[in-house]
This record gives C-alpha cells, structure tokens and sequence, in this order.
C-alpha cells in the first residue's frame, strides 16, 4: 500500500524508467514535430499534427484504461483499482483540455475562426466536462469504499461516450479531417514524415500518459494514508476537548 | 426483478399522483422554458420553428433532470436509503422501477409539451409514429442514464448542483440524436431518422446495463 | 508559426504545469506524512 518513501523500490524504478523515457520521446517529438516541412494547403500549421492527434488519443487511453480499472474495481474491491481510475480520469482530463486548446489553435489559421462548432470539438468539449464532472464528484465524496464504487461507475458511464466522439466525425458533415492514418495504403505512411512524427507522438503522449498516472496513483495513496492520520489526531483533538479544563495535564 | 421493478415503479407513480409534483411544478417549468426560448429568438416564426426540434429537446432536457433529482429527492427524505437498501429489493429491479417511473412521466410530459411546442411555435406535426418512437427512445435513455447519476450523486450534500453538472454533458448524445430524429421527422425524411433512432437505442442500452449492474454497488456503498 | 509556436507551448506548458503540480503535491504529503 505505501510504496512511497523507499526510494529503490521496483515502483520507485518503474517510476523513474517511465518519466525518463516519456522527457526523452515526447522531447524528440518535439523536435521532429518542428522541423517537418510546410505543406501546400496548410503552410506550416500542419507541424501541429506532432502533437495534437496524440493528444487525443491520449485522452481516449485515459477513459479506456479508466474503464478497465472501474471494472477492475466493481469486481476485486481493491483500492489500487480504484487509484488507477481516478487517476486516469484526471490525467485524461488534462489530456482532453490540451486536445481542445490546440485544435482550437490548429483551427484559427486553417478555418479561420478560435472555435467552431465541429462535430470533433464539440464531443470532445463533451468529454471534458464529463471528466471534469467525475472529478468534481470524486473531490465531493469522503474518502472510502462508497467513494470508490461512485467513482468506478462514473468512470463507465464516461466510456459510453467515447465511440460518440470517435464517430462523430462521419455522423455530422464535419470540418475536422477524419482519421488520416487508416485511410491511404499503409506502405506510403513510413515515407510520410507527418504520419512518423505523429506516430512518435502517440508513442510519446502514451508513455508520459503512464508515467502521469503512475504519480497521481502515488498521491492518491499518500493522500487516503495522510487522511486516516489526519482523522486519528481529529479524533484526538475532539477527545482533549470533551475533556473538561482541569482534568487536563498542563 | 421485474416484480420488484414494478413495484418501486408502481409506489413512485404513486407518490406522483398523490403530490403532484411533475404535473403541477414540472410541466409548467417546461412550458417557462419554451417561452423564454421564444423570448430569446425573437417572436421570429421562422428561427422558431428552424430551432423548434432542438429547443423542445432542450426543454425535455432540463425536465428530466428535474424529474430525475425529484425520483431521488423522495428517496432522501426520512431514511428512506436505508429502507431501500435493507428491503430486500433486487437492485436491477429497483433501477428498472425508478428509471420506469421517470421514463413514464416524461413521456406524459414530452406528449404535453409537443402539444404546447406545435401551437407556440407554430410547428404542424405529423409522421407521428416516428416522432412517438424518438420520443420513446430517447426517455429511455434520459430515464436510465440520469437514474444511474441521481444514484451517484444520492448521498451528496452538493447534489443539486453537481447532478446537472454530472447529467448533462452524457446527455448531450440524445438531445443530438433526437434532435436530427425530429427534423427529419417533421421535414418529411423519414428514411433519415434511422440511423438516428439506432444512436439513441443504443444509448438507452449501454445506461440500462450500467445501470443494471452498478445499482446494486452504488446502492449499498453510498 | 505563431500558431504552431503557441501549440506547442499550450501543450508542454499544460502538461509540464500539471507534472510540476503532481510532483508538488507528492513531495508535500511525503513531508506531512513524516511530521
């Protein structure tokens, strides 16, 4: 349960291998990010795609792998499932914001305006709030097993959502450009230096997503121990007090 | 199950017919709804009855997440939670009886209020088959996916203001869906309304089956 | 490359605040924790 303070447990290690690695690839990504050349349609705008596709696909790991740990959770009632969770789902949250932020800044010079309301945009300002709604709803909650059980379904309930957003592209006449990767013959792909940077990208926003979980797990299980501490000294406290005055040694 | 789901069902209809409280307090909060939704565009006939299907599924949003706090709030009141949970009551059948008597409300209220939209907004109605059978859907959906979070948020002291936050963007999917349903609907389209219709199917599925399997935990941990 | 530079910036400036968050957070309630 407290993995925390030895610093050369395997956790630790885990840890440590998964942020390395996230810093080295999400900084390579980068880098070929903004270098790759202008386009004709799109100038230099389209060296976004290093970075915002991962995102969003960062943002559909995290409710994925949140779902996996709420059904994880409904069936073995072990708080590390529960952990795993809320804190994919935050992750997520932050995935998604980053999504909306740059689309929005993608679609300025490409579209012309911050904010359209494309199917793509909206869905996935959809899927902030409902992320952000089960965060508000977890901090609403006392820390316990009622806590996780509400959080484990919210978390599923929140996966309902997904194919929405991912098919909404072809529901409404959408600007957003449908899925690039699957559409053309997968042999031209390795000589596109676009779909090899945003390739590095998912493989990037996977890893730094791990490795943001894996500290919010480790907050989460020092923050439910600093809470039983908390409560214990609570408990203490109110007792001296019940206590009248004079009994109490000065 | 289904014996236990009608009889919550059964006891809160009766609740309803007793108090009152959808018909007199609900129904007329819809109606302020389309009124003001008027007041906004302008008494513009032909921006009304463009935004009619979406403003009437608005409308039909913000009542069901009325009735939906309403099913809870008389669950609430005097250790009711604890009479549930010690009654014995199958959980999947006790979702079923609260998200079917809120699914048969609104659709009393979906009816009224088509009525009220159709002579506000100046709408002819027809092909009534599909716009009953969106209608239909869509309570579904509105019932069971808001019965799953009025469960959620039960035991909260915040829940009056988290659950809309909580209800609303989920329940986005079907104001879209039975918003296109409708349009294509009344614009004589009828063949468009399908793939619609299947959205708002499978909606009420997946939150019935959440719903079905998540009641019982949420019911005894919360 | 305004844009593109804002892009990028939004995204490691996001993800980077939120790390430094976490990081924060962790290493605060290891100290209360020891106290």
């Amino acid at each position: 349960m407290t993995t925390t303070a030895t610093s050369t447990s395997p956790a630790r290690r885990v840890s440590s291998l998964l942020g390395w690695a996230s810093l080295i690839l999400v900084g390579a990504t980068v880098g070929l990010g903004l270098v790759l050349p202008k386009t004709q349609e799109q100038a230099e705008y389209s060296r976004l795609i290093a970075v915002h596709p991962p995102a969003a696909w960062a943002s559909y790991v995290a409710v994925g792998v949140a779902a996996v740990a709420a059904i994880g959770h409904l069936v073995t009632r072990r708080a590390s499932w529960d952990r795993v969770t809320i804190a994919s789902l935050e992750v997520g949250a932050v995935f998604t914001a980053i999504t909306l932020a740059t689309g929005s800044i993608w679609g300025r010079p490409t579209w012309g305006v911050w904010w359209e309301w494309d199917a793509r945009l909206t869905t996935e300002a959809l899927l902030l709030a409902v992320l952000l709604g089960a965060v508000a709803l977890r901090r609403s909650l006392a820390p316990g097993r009622g806590r996780a059980v509400i959080t484990s379904v919210a978390a599923l309930a929140t996966v309902g959502l997904l194919p929405v957003i991912h098919f909404s592209v072809l529901w409404w006449r959408s600007q957003h450009q449908v899925g690039t990767l699957l559409s053309p013959d997968p042999a031209s792909n390795a000589d596109n230096p676009y779909i090899v940077a945003m390739l590095l990208g998912f493989v990037a926003f996977s890893v730094l997503f791990a490795w943001l979980v894996v500290q919010r797990v480790r907050i989460e299980a020092l923050e439910e121990a600093y809470d039983e501490v908390l409560l214990d000294r609570a408990i203490t406290d109110r007792r001296a007090e019940a206590r009248p005055a004079s009994e109490v040694p000065v | 199950m289904w014996a236990d789901a009608g009889l919550v069902a059964g006891k809160d209809l009766r609740i309803e017919l007793r108090s009152r409280v959808a018909l007199h307090q609900v129904l007329p909060f819809s109606f302020v709804v389309l009124v003001l939704f008027a007041f906004a565009l302008d008494p513009d006939r032909d921006v009304l009855q463009r935004a009619a299907p979406g403003l009437f599924w608005v409308a039909v949003l913000l009542t069901s997440l009325l009735a939906t706090q309403r099913s809870f709030a008389i669950e609430a009141a005097d250790g009711n939670r604890d009479g549930l949970r010690m009654s014995g009551l199958d959980p999947a059948g006790l979702f079923l009886g609260k998200a079917g008597a809120v699914a048969a409300q609104l659709l009393l209220l979906e009816a009224l209020l088509l009525f009220g939209v159709s002579v506000l907004y100046g709408i002819a109605l027809r092909s009534f088959g599909l716009l009953a059978l969106t209608c239909l859907l869509a309570t579904l959906g509105l019932a069971a996916a808001g019965t799953v979070y009025g469960a959620m948020s039960f035991g909260l002291r915040v829940r009056e203001t988290l659950l809309p936050l909580l209800v609303l963007p989920v329940l986005a999917p079907v104001l879209l869906a039975a918003t296109r349903s409708f349009e294509a609907a009344l614009g004589g389209a009828p063949r468009e309304t399908f793939g619609w219709l299947g959205l708002l199917a499978a909606f009420a599925a997946l939150y019935a089956v959440v719903g079905l399997f998540g009641f019982g935990p949420l019911l005894e941990e919360s | 490359m305004a844009y593109v530079a804002a892009g990028y910036l939004v995204t490691l400036g996001g993800l980077g605040a939120y790390a430094a968050w976490l990081t924060r957070r962790a290493r605060q309630l290891t100290r209360e924790r020891a106290r």
